[in-house]
């Protein structure tokens, strides 16, 4: 089994292992640290080197580069279970994921090859700066460009420097995937993908990471300044990296972390109406009748990131399908949905549980859960991804 | 008579492609997205394409390759009998 697996292939073995193990790590570690992360902004030490220690962190690089050879399904899973812990560890999970998924299926040259079975093998932590300041949040422009110095070959280096809005938990990675103009008379939108390795890194904060929520994957703003090897700039274009590998596997694991966080706050519903319910025997709960109907959007969200995927393990292989209007458009949808029903399943549990709710003191407090919810309508915003949408919509016909 | 297209081709571009160059600089056989076409220009691209000629591109003509180049817009007109385009 790997990232390259054909749909439905995934072990059943595998996949209830990695969960049980994604729920052991979340009991026992980023649980117990999640209220002190979220509280100082600070990164989730603690929860990480716990992923380094199952190897989680080549979870999807192949067996044969030395990684555990997941799925993306597998890799989801366990990213669903931690966010119910912490949501700010399962995110540093999900983006370096998203990193990883790009470094396998697009780096094809000895040297990314080299790379990815060093991520695997050092547990090395990928971060990313896709966004540019100046550029208007969206990934696909650049204006900073990479410059290479020396003949084209080996030991042809290269050189960035871009002002990043933000790059999450930068400066606790082991290399950060920049997006830059292929050369300086390249146009906005000729990218690439480089790894810039965090030992050639320098990184001038540009701003602080006081949010409201995900406040643990420390997304600082930062001019960065990077050398490498120009054998670690990616083959593929970052164009088709990002319609292929990147914008999926980031909805997909996005969507998996929002349905893990509203399962915890469905969860603590339930487990309050059922703690209700045993005080009055024999007496339904007031609050029944919410709960119904929040499993009612709890079953559709879960339904709709699991047919996603689906999809997506159908095609994965096939860029042309993945360049699709009908899957563009499925997997913006898939993004919006989720980032919407996430916050509308906390709402309502916030309604079942109340003050107990309310308060920040009760096993069944929601207020960071809530806070982290509201992430993900404003990280990639729905309103440019809507509009994207609305863009395909022109293109998309009947059938 | 195909000159006539791939100049109403040319001149589409020039107004909607947002390409980092000039037009006229291009081969017919140029890259569009490599001289900075977005994928969002060329969904307006294509819309006055459809315009221009009265036509619409089925499902499968829609992909980023059918307007990778002048060359390749021209080849899916000519798919969609638009006259003057077969080369």
């Amino acid at each position: 089994m790997s990232i390259l697996s054909a749909p439905g292939t995934t072990d059943p073995a595998v996949l209830r292992d990695a969960v049980a193990l994604a729920h052991r790590i979340g009991k026992e570690t980023a649980a117990v640290h999640a209220a002190d992360v979220d509280r100082e902004g600070r990164f989730p030490k603690e929860t990480v080197d716990a992923f380094r220690a199952e190897r989680l962190l080549g979870a999807l690089v192949p067996t044969e580069l030395g990684g555990l050879g997941h799925d993306v399904r597998t890799t989801a899973a366990i990213v669903r279970t931690v966010a119910r812990y912490c949501a700010s560890s399962a995110m540093i999970l999900a983006m370096h994921h998203i990193q990883v998924a790009s470094l396998v299926r697009h780096g094809r040259s000895d040297a990314l090859r080299d790379y990815a079975r060093r991520v695997a093998a050092e547990q090395l932590l990928l971060a990313s700066a896709t966004t540019e300041v100046g550029i208007g949040g969206n990934t696909r422009n650049s204006s900073c460009y990479v410059e290479r110095v020396g003949d084209a070959g080996p030991g042809q280096t290269f050189r960035v420097t871009k002002q990043a809005p933000v790059i999450s938990y930068g400066q606790y990675a082991d290399a950060i995937f920049t997006t830059a103009r292929r050369a300086e008379e390249s146009p906005a939108s000729d990218q690439v993908l480089a790894v810039c390795e965090s030992a050639a890194v320098h990184l001038t904060p540009l701003s602080g990471w006081d949010t409201m929520g995900f406040r643990g994957t420390c997304s600082l703003g930062f001019t960065l300044e990077a050398t490498g090897d120009a054998a670690l700039i990616h083959d593929d274009s970052f164009g088709d990296i990002s319609a292929q590998t990147m914008l999926p596997v980031a909805h997909l694991l996005w969507g998996s972390l929002w349905l893990g966080l509203a399962e915890e706050a469905s969860w603590r519903a339930q487990r309050f109406v059922q703690k209700a319910a045993r005080k009055n025997p024999g007496q339904t709960p007031p609050a029944s009748a919410r709960l119904a109907a929040l499993m009612v959007t709890r079953q559709e969200f879960a339904a709709s990131v699991d047919s996603m995927m689906t999809r997506y393990e159908q095609i994965q292989d096939d860029p042309e399908e993945l360049g699709s209007i009908d899957f563009m458009v499925a997997i913006n949808t898939l993004k919006i949905s989720a980032s919407t029903e996430v916050v509308d399943v906390v709402n309502q549990a916030l309604l079942i549980c109340g003050i107990q709710g309310y308060r920040e003191d009760t096993e069944f407090s929601l207020g960071r859960l809530l806070r982290d919810a509201h992430g993900a309508a404003v990280m990639v915003n729905n309103d440019r991804i809507a509009g994207n949408t609305a863009q395909l919509a022109l293109m998309q016909r009947e059938f | 008579m195909s000159s006539t297209v791939t100049d109403s081709i040319r001149a589409l571009l020039a107004e909607h492609a947002r390409l980092g160059v000039d037009v006229a600089s291009l081969s017919d056989t140029d890259d569009l997205y490599t001289a900075g076409m977005t994928s969002h220009a060329s969904v307006t691209v294509m819309l006055a394409c459809e315009d221009e000629w009265d036509v619409e591109f089925p499902q499968q003509m829609l992909k980023k390759s059918t307007f990778a180049s002048i060359a390749n817009i021209r080849a899916a007109l000519a798919e969609l009998e638009v006259e003057g385009a077969t080369a």
